[in-house]
């Protein structure tokens, strides 16, 4: 187990070091520079000095590998927008509304989508099930700006009953302002969670030791409740990780439609003014959240469920 | 495929065979299967019929557009659908005609979402092969970049990759697909690991046929139904992709319209219930064509994969 664990970190940090340099590379051959106003040019000299100052003279590969260095002591260095402001300050300070977002709309879409995908399994070939299907089907596959737009117009512009953002933090607001985005940024996860239950129910219930509950006189609630439900949690806990990765990554979207200061829409922001440390960051973060995710719930897989070995079963 | 043929009882293959030529008992192919099958499911039906709606406006957008895209005018702006009977959609805030731009953003959307595909199958082939065949070196290579594409954060690459290479119909292709294809190539992977060592196969090797001539020949075929299947739930993500990239500004250039940039392009405008029509219909257009898309993969799945569960439905 031990062993297995250092070799998955050893993987981590093979996948951080190869998308920190992916990244580097992309900013810094991207059109443009943090330094390029339009409205107030810097004279080429300071501009030239600026440049200097932030090393933004030499190749990527040497300023990703001094962001390395320098990033293990925790050091993640200044923005170049909003000079004597630490990344991670400003990182922090964006940090909780998408959190916020994230974490209200699993509360909601994890538990009803299970809820709904179990309900289909067992009303499998009726109308109900067909609904269910029919639901997930769509809220998964329509692309989060038509849900968005569809919420927009029904919700804010049609029937009133919510508001945009003003800007401030997610958590400062009254639900006027969390709701819906919850709401919509959760239904793909229902849809999702909803087919993978069923399947996943169908599965259980066709194995042999239902049959065999069933046959010793067990009622079928506590079949149902004790045998199958308990063995179709189980894969469950695998799409946990991507789905709450994606819940607190993934929501820039909605944040950009309902005007949420989150870390999808500063990311944006930063992209606009080629604030390479926050892009860096905002990206590092994301990608480390994805893997330790991963890992993590491979681990507690195995500890669900001893017939799982990791590793290649050695 | 043995169900396919009647049963004979007690006699020989050859005999069978002798059987089938004096009744002129035709089999149906595998394919002709699978289309019966298909045909059965409804929702399937409607998919296919919603794709090649949106196909057949795609493919004869220079003919069937009213307008040109770019064409405005600025006499006519936010004519509001049903209004001006030249323009049947409407027109937006530059005087263009909507339901131009809603056949030209169909076919921007089918040339994206279908090339993506050709890049990650052609990707997935290569690679899974490689990797599924040989093992190894390649295997560890596709691991490897399986993990660092599978710990990219998607749509904030995808961005930092368009300002680098720039908008355009191309470029969005490019970068929808880089990221698309590993969990393809582990698909096929995984295929060609079931079937390479099964006895046809180490048949074929004995009697000399070439690595080329097995994966061509033996493999290809127990791996072409899982992958269509996959790739049909795959173009909907495409589809959703670009629309979201364009949307952000970082997608399809200018003048060329898109239903992510159509959708986009409300969002000034929102202040207004007037105006909400110009965002409603490439939205509706974008979750039709998706869902067309998946209902008709759904169908496939069905139809070409017998064992999965829908198919008892």
């Amino acid at each position: 187990m031990a062993r297995y664990i250092l070799g998955r970190l050893a993987g981590l940090v093979f996948v951080l070091l190869s998308v920190s340099f992916l990244t580097f590379f992309l900013m810094y051959n991207t059109p443009g520079g943090p330094f390029d106003e339009i409205n107030q040019p810097l004279s080429p000299e300071a501009k030239a000095n600026m440049m200097r100052k932030y090393g933004l003279d030499q190749p990527f590969y040497v300023n990703w590998w001094n962001w390395i260095t320098k990033a293990v002591q925790g050091d993640f260095g200044i923005s170049y927008y909003y000079p004597n402001t630490r990344v991670i300050d400003l990182f922090s300070k964006y940090w909780g509304s998408s959190l916020m977002l994230g974490f209200l709309s699993v509360a909601w879409s994890f538990p009803l989508g299970v809820v709904l995908g179990v309900i289909a399994a067992l009303k499998r070939n009726t109308i109900v099930d067909q609904i269910i299907t029919t639901i997930a089907l769509v809220t998964v596959t329509v692309p989060i700006i038509s849900l968005i737009f569809f919420g927009i117009a029904i919700f804010v512009i049609g029937l009133k009953w919510f508001g945009f953002n003003n800007g401030q933090p997610l958590y400062q607001q009254p639900p006027n302002a969390w709701v819906l985005p919850a709401f919509i940024f959760g239904l793909g996860t229902v849809g999702a969670l909803a087919r993978y239950t069923r399947s996943g129910m169908l599965d259980v219930l066709g194995q042999d030791y239902i049959r065999t509950a069933r046959a010793k006189g067990l009622s079928r609630a506590v079949v149902i409740m004790k045998h199958a439900m308990r063995n179709m949690l189980i894969p469950l806990v695998t799409v946990f990780g991507p789905v709450l990765a994606n819940a607190i990554t993934g929501s820039t979207f909605v944040e950009i439609a309902f005007a949420i200061p989150g870390i999808g829409r500063f990311f944006l922001e930063s992209i606009y003014t080629r604030d390479y440390p926050v892009i860096i960051f905002t990206v590092i973060i994301a990608a480390t959240m994805l893997t330790i995710s991963n890992l993590l719930i491979d681990i507690a897989y195995t500890l669900i469920d001893p017939r799982v070995r990791l590793g290649g079963g050695h | 495929m043995a169900a396919q043929n009647p049963p004979v009882q007690g006699a020989s293959s050859v005999h069978a065979a002798a059987r089938g030529a004096i009744y002129e008992y035709k089999p149906l192919s595998p394919a002709q299967l699978a289309w019966r099958r298909f045909r059965r499911n409804r929702l399937a039906i409607v998919g296919l019929i919603i794709v090649l709606i949106f196909v057949f406006a795609g493919v004869c957008a220079p003919l069937v557009s009213p307008f040109p895209y770019d064409r405005t005018n600025l006499f006519k702006t936010w004519l509001p659908p049903g209004r001006d009977p030249a323009h049947v959609l409407g027109t937006d805030e530059l005087g263009r005609d909507i339901l131009s731009r809603l056949i030209w953003g169909a076919r921007v959307s089918l040339v994206v979402s279908l090339a993506a595909t050709g890049i990650v199958v052609s990707l997935a082939l290569l690679f899974g092969f490689l990797s599924g065949y040989f093992g190894g070196v390649w295997d560890y290579a596709l691991n490897r970049m399986f993990e660092v594409i599978g710990a990219l954060p998607g749509l904030l690459f995808q961005i930092l990759l368009m300002l680098l290479i720039g908008n355009g119909v191309l470029q969005v292709t490019v970068a929808i697909s880089i990221l698309g294809w590993p969990g393809l190539a582990r698909l096929v992977r995984a295929q060609v690991l079931t079937y390479k060592e099964r006895d046809f196969v180490s048949a074929a090797r004995s009697l000399g046929a070439t690595t080329a001539f097995i994966m061509v020949r033996h493999l290809l075929p127990n791996i072409i139904n899982p992958l269509i299947v996959a790739v049909s739930f795959a173009i909907p993500g495409f589809i959703a992709a670009e629309a979201g990239l364009s949307f952000l500004g970082y997608g399809i250039n200018d003048p060329l319209p898109s239903w992510g940039k159509m959708v986009g392009a409300i969002g000034r405008y929102l202040s207004s219930p007037n105006y909400l029509y110009v965002g409603v219909i490439p939205t509706v257009a974008l979750a039709l064509l998706v869902l067309g898309f998946s209902f008709l993969g759904d169908g496939l799945r069905d139809a070409l994969d017998p064992s999965s569960d829908r198919a008892r439905l």
